[in-house]
């Protein structure tokens, strides 16, 4: 497989960083819930929102990555047998997904940080306090991050649905190019 | 029979009137904030947590002639509690503790005074915090009062009470040395009408 994408394939660089960044999507999804349901005396009650915001903060330097990479490396062009309205609404999608991660961020952050204290990346070193300026600042940006998380996951779901139905009802070649498989059209 | 009725209105906004010639009516004075509601409770029973509510507003009237004769109102927001910890002052304004959104108004009014030594009461009255409304008993003494620079009286009081979280519907697992809540309250007020 190339490092870089072609006209109708994903490279390693590109395949790479869906799969990381989309496995760590979830899984703070997931362990966003659960650590709200912690007791107290729970030995994963600190341990749980700290490795929560440093792995969120990898998403954020991930999708920064991503972003500098996509300069140098253009996107392929969607499959071949797609409709107007597919490449319209895949788009759309698409773009939405990358917002509302940056949403997420965001308020994750503003709630983090709402002591005026940076947050920590795995214990390596601190990020800045970029803004902390209003009040209840945590209280407004938890129930963004709640609210954002959930319609965020919506898309995924229905990002996923459609990968599936390129695949299976389609027969395309669109789930098949991000696993980095080829196959016959 | 009119003057008759005139002269029983007179005599009852005498009366009312000749009651706050003795009773001093006093605004807590959050204003200039010489006052707080601070409170503690205990953190897995290694050391005290403390935190206060920043907003609240009050009325007490205070005769120090006739002691039991005093009254008290306060109004705290609950949403203004403060343990100096973003992350934990949230929490505490969410379901596992004060539920702010749902009780957004807690406040406490005495309903029986009775002096306990010199300069000293305990002030009975209903606290209802968390849309739970109970009987408690502060422990008030009197700190000082007398005139101000600037044209007002003043006067100031300490009380001290403790209430058991779970009995204003507060049951999130704090550990057992954690199931009470120590208040420190000073209060001045400023005398309406200077």
């Amino acid at each position: 497989m190339l490092i870089k994408n072609t006209k109708n394939s994903y490279g390693l660089v590109a395949i790479a960083m869906h799969w990381i960044i989309a496995l760590l999507i979830i899984g703070l999804f997931i362990m966003g819930i659960w650590m709200r349901e912690l007791g107290y005396y729970d030995p994963w009650y600190h341990r749980a929102p700290e490795l929560h915001k440093s792995f969120g903060l990898l998403v954020f330097f991930l999708l920064i990555f991503r972003y500098l990479w996509r300069q140098y490396d253009p996107l392929p062009e969607p499959s071949s047998n797609l409709a107007r309205w597919e490449k319209v609404t895949s788009r759309i999608a698409h773009a939405s997904l990358y917002l509302l991660a940056l949403l997420v961020i965001g308020s994750g952050y503003l709630m983090a940080t709402a002591d005026n204290v940076g947050v920590t990346f795995f214990g390596w070193f601190n990020t800045p306090v970029i803004v902390n300026s209003f009040n209840h600042q945590e209280d407004i940006a938890g129930e963004i991050h709640k609210i954002i998380a959930w319609i965020m996951m919506a898309l995924v779901l229905l990002h996923s649905l459609a990968a599936l139905k390129h695949h299976f009802l389609d027969k395309d070649v669109t789930l098949s190019r991000m696993l980095g498989i080829s196959r016959r059209p | 029979m009119q003057t008759r009725r005139l002269m029983v209105s007179v005599f009852t906004v005498l009366m009312l009137a000749a009651g706050s010639l003795f009773a001093a009516d006093y605004v807590v004075d959050s204003k200039g904030m010489h006052a707080s509601i601070n409170f503690r409770i205990k953190h897995l029973g290694y050391s005290w947590l403390t935190g206060r509510f920043n907003k609240f507003e009050g009325v007490f009237s205070f005769d120090e002639n006739n002691v039991s004769a005093t009254k008290i109102a306060i109004d705290i927001d609950p949403a203004s509690v403060d343990t100096n910890h973003a992350e934990r002052d949230k929490h505490l304004r969410e379901g596992d503790f004060l539920e702010v959104k749902k009780y957004p108004t807690a406040k406490f009014v005495s309903t029986r005074v009775e002096a306990s030594g010199e300069g000293e009461a305990m002030i009975h009255g209903d606290l209802t915090l968390h849309g739970v409304t109970k009987s408690i008993t502060i422990k008030a003494n009197v700190v000082g009062g007398g005139p101000d620079p600037w044209g007002g009286y003043r006067q100031g009081f300490s009380g001290e009470t403790k209430i058991a979280l779970k009995d204003f519907g507060i049951d999130f697992d704090l550990g057992p040395a954690s199931t009470d809540v120590e208040f420190d309250l000073q209060i001045e007020g400023v005398r309406q009408g200077g």
